[in-house]
Order: C-alpha cells, then structure tokens, then sequence
C-alpha cells in the first residue's frame, strides 16, 4: 500500500477527497467489518446480530439515494412476496389504539422493556391528526390520508401493506417495516390502519 | 446545578404552552437559549476539567499536563479542532476522548478499563425515557475535561488532519458507517441526516453532508443539554444516536466511533467551535 500511496500523492500535490490517494473500496469495506465486529457489544435485546444486514438493507446502503432501477424493482418484487394480511380479513382497528401506537417512540432499544409493545414512532416522522403540533417531516403528511382516499378494501389493504413492509412500495423507503421485522404486532397495524382510515378518526376530520 | 434542573423543568414544561404554533415555539427555544448564553452550565464543567487536567492523579500519582492531544505534549490551545488525527506512538486515529484514554493509562497508570469508565455524566445510560433527570449530578472525569479541552479551542476553524493514510481510512470507514443501514428498523446515520430541512417531532436534524449544517453540528458539540441537565460530548452523541437506531451498543471510545467523528469532522471542515455550547 505505502509505494501506492506514494506514487499517488505525487501526482495530485494537494489532498481533495476523492483524489487517487483514497484507499480502495474493498479495503475501507474490510476496516468497516473489523470495526464493526470490535467496537459494537450486545446489551439487553440489542444484540450483535442485528448488524448483519439482510439484502434490502446491505443493497440500500450501497446505493445510497441512488438506486437503479433494476435494483429498486427487485427489492418492491421480492418484498411484495411478504406481505402477510391477518387471517380474520378484518384491516381496520380501532383508532383510539392506533391513536396511541402512532404516539409512541418505544420499542428495540437496549433501554426498552422488550416485554412491553413497541410503538410505532409514527409522529416522529409524520404529521397525522391536526391535534398534535409536535409532528416530524422526515415523511409525508398523513392528515386527511382517508379523507383523500376512502376506506375501500383495496386502500384498506395497501395501507396495512405499507405498515407492514413499506420496502414492497417503495425501495429503500425510510420506513421500517414494521410487520416484516416483527416491530408491531398484526392487531397493532389494524389499530393504525383504523388511525389513517376510519372516517371518524381524527385524521379524516 | 439544581437551579438549572429546575429551569431545564420549565423549559420542558413551556412547550406544551407554545404547542398551538410551531414556529413561536421554535422561536422561543432560540430566544431560551440566548437568554441562558450568558450563564451556560457548561462553564461548570469546564472549571472542574480544567483543575482535573493538573491534578495528581491514579497509580502514578501524575497530572495530565504531559497529555498529547496531538499538537505536543501539554499543548491544549486549538488541539480539539485538530482531532480526531493520527497518534504515532498508538498507531490509531483517536479523537480527544480515545486520546484522554490513551494518556490516562500511560501517565497516571489507570488500566483502560478505569479510564473508559463513567465516560458520560448521570449514569452512563442517558435518556432513559421514563426519567430524564434520573442518575444527574454524577459527575464524569471524562465529560470535565473534555468541556474545558473544548473550550481551549473556542472561536478555532475545524481542522482535522488528513494526510495519514490511517485518518483518510478513518474517513471513508466513516463515510461507509454512515450509510450503513442496519437493525429492526432499517435505520442508519443517513436515514435521520441525509436530507435538508427535516425534523424529527419538533426538532431540526442537520444533514451531515450539508457543510452548513454539519459545521453548525459538528461546532455545537460538548454542549450542555437542558432537558438532560448534563454537559453532553461528541462520543454521547455517537453513542445515543446508534441506541436510537435501534444497534446494539457502541463502545465508548471504539474504532467505529471515532470513523464517524472523523467523518463528520471532515464534513464540518472551515466551520468554527462554538463549544461547549447550550443546547435544548
């Protein structure tokens, strides 16, 4: 590496980033793996494995904001193929519940009680009823989501999909998917789905 | 101190007040924070760093005064925005708080595992949500010096070194660390700052690769958090960001923590140090 790195400093005199002195990808992947395994330690339900990606995750953190369409149209394909609807057929919920699921920020952080349901952390993120000012915008607003809609069986089942997998609708979303990784629970997406769609939830006001 | 907890109180309870308009409220956190800049706690900490870089200290019985933080031994002025950098006798790129390590063991003969405990101020796990002011007033050696290290380069250009192989290393590790998208939630660095102008609840989240933002981040950190009533320092910030994320725990003072240091360093490059600083 050191003849390397000299012959290349000599021919671009001063350092910019991106400048053939830049060590090769692979071996920046590797520091990456060693670091990884050395400076991360398992503490209550966050464990160590939780940094093996899976290959949405490995694929969207390579292509970082630009992913090509053949690749985007694999992961929305192949994540289509888990989506799982809950036996009773019934989507929608109660949104009092969901109300509260969508307020709550808990949920597989090593401080939380992995015995107590997770939130969704939806108003982290979210504008979704009109009564909470105390909204994020890293996504969409949702007021009205129903109202602009309906509650049709197909928008019912594509906001329950969404929730569950939101990689199956749009690849590298930042929406975790909530069903798919086991972060809520199949009754906790009906309760939002009533949130988002019941024409008596807040939202629809 | 308790003074300040009770105001980091009234802060935390003015906001439901201001919740009818954002942008007031917005406003009256920044009106908040001037108010308090007069008077930030921080300079607490940073008299207590100051007196604990001279005091005789461990096994040895010796004070930091011959510490290294990269521009010669004992030399302090304008070392924290020179870091993280590479270290000859380590081999390692450390940022201050690895490099606080590094000269606690070998001037005052603490075995690494005394001198990287009690890193952060309270108890060590921070932000537990049920109790914010839980464990406050347990004070950390390490949150000391670090605040008045910090202060010694207040006013300074961010300037981290980068002609090392190892720091440039540390750099694209960091790049690659910062993407990394990982856990139950799919989250990573970038999914919280990898876009303009976004919020998380009420609270701005700078994009890390916007020099304007990351100079105003980067140049923010120590900084005294009122909600916490604690001084908090870049290695808290790495480590609280990653348990939000939904990772398993970053060690304090570990390779992968110090890459992203240095990656952000880098992006906050020509920003000045506005540390330690007042926060929310």
């Amino acid at each position: 590496m050191w003849p390397k790195t000299i012959l290349a400093l000599a021919l671009c005199s001063t350092w910019v980033a991106g400048c053939a002195t830049r060590t090769s990808d692979s071996e920046a992947d590797r520091a990456v793996a060693e670091m990884m395994k050395a400076s991360f330690k398992t503490r209550g339900q966050a464990s160590v494995d939780r940094l093996k990606q899976d290959e949405v995750q490995a694929l969207c953190s390579k292509h970082a904001g630009e992913l090509p369409k053949d690749a985007s149209d694999a992961i929305e394909k192949a994540q289509q193929a888990t989506l799982r609807y809950p036996g009773s057929g019934k989507l929608m919920g109660d949104w009092r519940q969901g109300e509260r699921i969508a307020q709550s920020g808990a949920g597989k952080q090593f401080t939380d009680d992995p015995t107590r349901p997770a939130g969704g952390s939806c108003y982290n993120c979210h504008q979704i009823s009109k009564q909470e000012l105390s909204f994020g915008t890293i996504g969409p607003s949702l007021y009205q989501f129903g109202k602009l809609r309906g509650s049709s069986e197909a928008i019912q089942k594509y906001t329950y999909g969404k929730i569950y997998n939101s990689e199956a609708f749009s690849a590298c979303s930042n929406m975790p998917r909530f069903g798919h990784n086991g972060v809520l629970t199949e009754e906790q997406i009906t309760h939002l789905v009533a949130l988002l769609l019941d024409p008596e939830s807040p939202v629809n006001k | 101190m308790r003074m300040h907890r009770v105001l980091a109180g009234v802060m935390t309870a003015m906001l439901p007040c201001f919740a009818p308009a954002q942008q007031d409220t917005q406003k009256e956190i920044e009106r908040y924070r001037q108010l308090l800049q007069d008077g930030n706690p921080a300079e607490l900490y940073e008299a207590r760093g100051e007196e604990l870089w001279k005091t005789k200290r461990g096994p040895k019985n010796a004070s930091l005064e011959q510490c290294d933080l990269g521009l010669g031994p004992g030399v302090v002025k304008g070392a924290y925005v020179r870091l993280p950098r590479h270290f000859t006798d380590t081999d390692r790129v450390q940022d201050l708080e690895s490099r606080l390590v590094t000269c606690m063991v070998t001037l005052q003969g603490f075995t690494p595992e005394e001198a990287r405990r009690n890193p952060f101020s309270g108890t060590g796990t921070p932000m537990i949500t049920t109790n914010p002011y839980s464990g406050v007033g347990q004070r950390s050696v390490m949150t000391d010096l670090v605040a008045w290290i910090a202060s010694e380069s207040r006013g300074m250009k961010v300037a981290p070194p980068m002609s090392h192989p190892k720091e440039r290393l540390a750099y694209q590790a960091g790049e690659k660390l910062f993407y990394y998208r990982a856990g139950p939630y799919d989250f990573g660095c970038v999914t919280c700052h990898g876009e303009e102008g976004k919020r998380i609840r009420l609270q701005n989240l700078p994009k890390m690769t916007n020099a304007k933002d990351a100079q105003r981040a980067f140049g923010t950190w120590p900084g005294y958090r009122v909600s916490e009533g604690e001084l908090r320092s870049m290695q808290w910030r790495m480590w609280e960001c990653i348990r939000q994320m939904r990772f398993p725990e970053l060690e304090f003072a570990s390779d992968a923590s110090i890459a992203l240091i240095a990656y952000l360093a880098r992006k906050a490059e020509g920003g000045t140090l506005d540390a330690p600083s007042l926060k929310r």
